[in-house]
């Protein structure tokens, strides 16, 4: 016997676009629930749809309303997301991606260590030691959100966001922890950076992570980072795929 | 190879087409043309696709020279002054520049933004499907970012053709039309009471990802924290301040403000086109009536071509079209 999804809600965003909200809050459930739906969709293409953006906790559906109306989309999306379950949405990829933790790459991180009352290197450790999942890539190009965080490294967010981060920058904010890949502001605390480019024009591909996959961090030396920072720069993918 | 070279550029002016779809998933947002029916209009008068790349000008003027033979242009969108070396030109007419002359355009003085469509469209190298500018993405083409005094835009060499007029439905001062949601349950009914009575001014500080509004606070039930989820154009973000942000086609493609209501797809170009100061109200739909508005003005933005006529033609000419209703039921698309 196969139990009952609870069905999602269908948000109207708009007279071209529906919120597939799976929950309220961040959860692992929920955000699998998202990726189930999408790769469903990506698999049998639904009439009309147009693109799908995957998130925490809700699929955003771009349709065309000459080809289909909202309330049809409902229905169909209310049925397919209750005929696949969460556990679909099982990594197809698992991505090792260099940090460089603390000093310039990393200006928070002693910050981090005392608010916490850990030492650095303990804070470096927990946040290599955890599996992550890409939750979510949104806000700009390449700006990967991953679940996974651990808990003894939640922290609130800074009261003051910074206007100006730099590329490739690993924070921690909240529940989270993500991968910044251009410049640009940001409230959360910056651990380290990477030298690992999730979007790159002219590289093939041009946007390295995927909903869904797996990640975990690798501790590297500013040293390391040069070398690879100026290897990804010529389009090297420096990220290690460990499994496909 | 015929080119147009810019001469002079105020900041906002970019080439931009129908944006780029299907990288919002990777945070990639799809910039665009802020009024697609002003871009379909401007492209309609010299046999472009409608959605062919064309250069967008803010409030602001720019001067543009043709250079390497005869340049077919059409001016749509704002009212602005325009002129060829000096001989005022008209809005929704296509003209050709000959080689030297010069094109100048005014400051916006109704409307924001203006659509400067070139015969045979721009050349460039499409990312994603598109040669429309996100500068923070480094994408675009022929430039990855807003035009610059100096750059020459190739372009194909004007065909001769006669020159054409489009009538266009007269605009309209109703209210901005939204679909509640995707969040409106954020909201107390009042508040979004509040949203829908009052009159918003469009700030200053507003650009081609957001416009922000000016109006009475409008107030959260539990807090102006969400967690992030997906924008569209048109999303009405509710930030702590209680202003709404309207988010444009350069938006973020994600966002962790309640979202209290989306404008409608065929009134965005109207908000787009208000001016910053002026005021103006919203007024919510039905789904039913949002989607047949859109399917209207995709009908009315293919009907276009059937609305161009010999720039020469007398305005009595233009009328009796009018009464045959050449261009059909989407002739009243916009002055409801």
């Amino acid at each position: 016997m196969t139990a009952i999804l609870s069905p999602p809600r269908m948000l109207p965003s708009g007279d071209a676009a529906i919120t597939v909200e799976f929950g309220r809050a961040i959860s692992a459930e929920a955000n699998r629930r998202v990726l189930a739906l999408d790769r469903a969709m990506a698999r049998d293409a639904v009439a009309g749809v147009t693109e799908t953006v995957p998130t925490y906790r809700s699929l955003l559906v771009h349709y065309d309303p000459e080809q289909i109306g909202f309330d049809e989309l409902a229905a169909q999306l209310t049925a397919l997301a209750q005929s696949h379950p969460a556990s679909e949405a099982v990594a197809k990829r698992h991505w090792r991606i260099p940090v460089s933790y603390g000093g310039e790459h990393g200006i928070d991180l002693d910050d981090v260590a005392t608010a916490l009352g850990i030492s650095a290197d303990e804070v470096v450790a927990r946040h290599v030691a955890a599996d992550y999942r890409v939750a979510m890539i949104g806000f700009t190009p390449g700006w990967s959100y991953l679940s996974g965080l651990d808990p003894s490294l939640q922290m609130p967010r800074r009261q003051n966001p910074r206007l100006l981060t730099p590329a490739g920058t690993i924070s921690i904010g909240g529940v989270q922890t993500g991968i910044q890949c251009l410049a640009g502001p940001s409230g959360w605390h910056l651990l380290g950076r990477t030298p690992v480019r999730t979007y790159q024009l002219h590289r093939d591909p041009i946007f390295l992570l995927e909903p869904g996959d797996a990640v975990s961090f690798v501790a590297i030396d500013a040293h390391q980072f040069a070398e690879q920072d100026r290897a990804a720069e010529h389009g090297e993918i420096v990220a290690e795929l460990l499994t496909s | 190879m015929s080119k147009l070279v810019v001469t002079a550029a105020g900041p906002a002016t970019s080439v931009q087409d129908a944006g780029r779809h299907g990288a919002q998933r990777y945070g990639l947002t799809p910039s665009g043309a802020m009024d697609t029916l002003a871009l379909a209009a401007a492209n309609a008068l010299l046999g472009n696709a409608p959605f062919a790349a064309a250069i967008e000008l803010g409030p602001l003027g720019s001067a543009f020279t043709a250079r390497g033979g005869p340049v077919r242009i059409a001016l749509a969108g704002a009212q602005r002054p325009a002129a060829v070396e000096g001989r005022p030109i008209s809005l929704n007419e296509s003209i050709t520049l000959t080689e030297g002359e010069r094109l100048t355009l005014g400051v916006a003085r109704g409307g924001v933004f203006s659509y400067l469509a070139i015969e045979g469209g721009i050349q460039g190298e499409l990312m994603f499907g598109s040669l429309a500018v996100n500068a923070r993405a480094g994408l675009g083409s022929p430039f990855p970012r807003p035009l610059q005094p100096g750059d020459e835009i190739r372009v194909t060499a004007a065909s001769g053709t006669r020159e054409l007029r489009i009538d266009l439905p007269n605009p309209t001062d109703a209210p901005i039309r939204v679909l509640l949601g995707p969040q409106d349950d954020e909201f107390a009914t009042d508040a979004v009471q509040l949203f829908l009575d009052s009159e918003w001014q469009i700030s200053a500080t507003s650009d081609r990802m957001g416009y922000r509004l000016e109006g009475p606070p409008i107030k959260h039930l539990h807090g102006h924290n969400i967690v992030s989820d997906g924008t569209v154009n048109g999303s009405i973000q509710i930030p702590g301040n209680g202003q709404p942000i309207v988010l444009m086609p350069d938006r973020g493609t994600s966002g962790g403000y309640p979202k209290i209501a989306t404008v409608i797809t065929a009134d965005l170009r109207r908000l787009a086109q208000t001016q910053a100061g002026r005021g103006f109200r919203f007024q919510a739909v039905s789904m039913a009536q949002a989607q047949a508005e859109y399917r209207a003005m995709a009908q009315l933005i293919r009907a276009l071509p059937s609305r161009v006529v010999d720039a020469q033609a007398s305005q009595l000419d233009i009328d009796a079209l009018h009464s045959a209703n050449v261009a059909g039921v989407a002739t009243n698309a916009f002055d409801a």
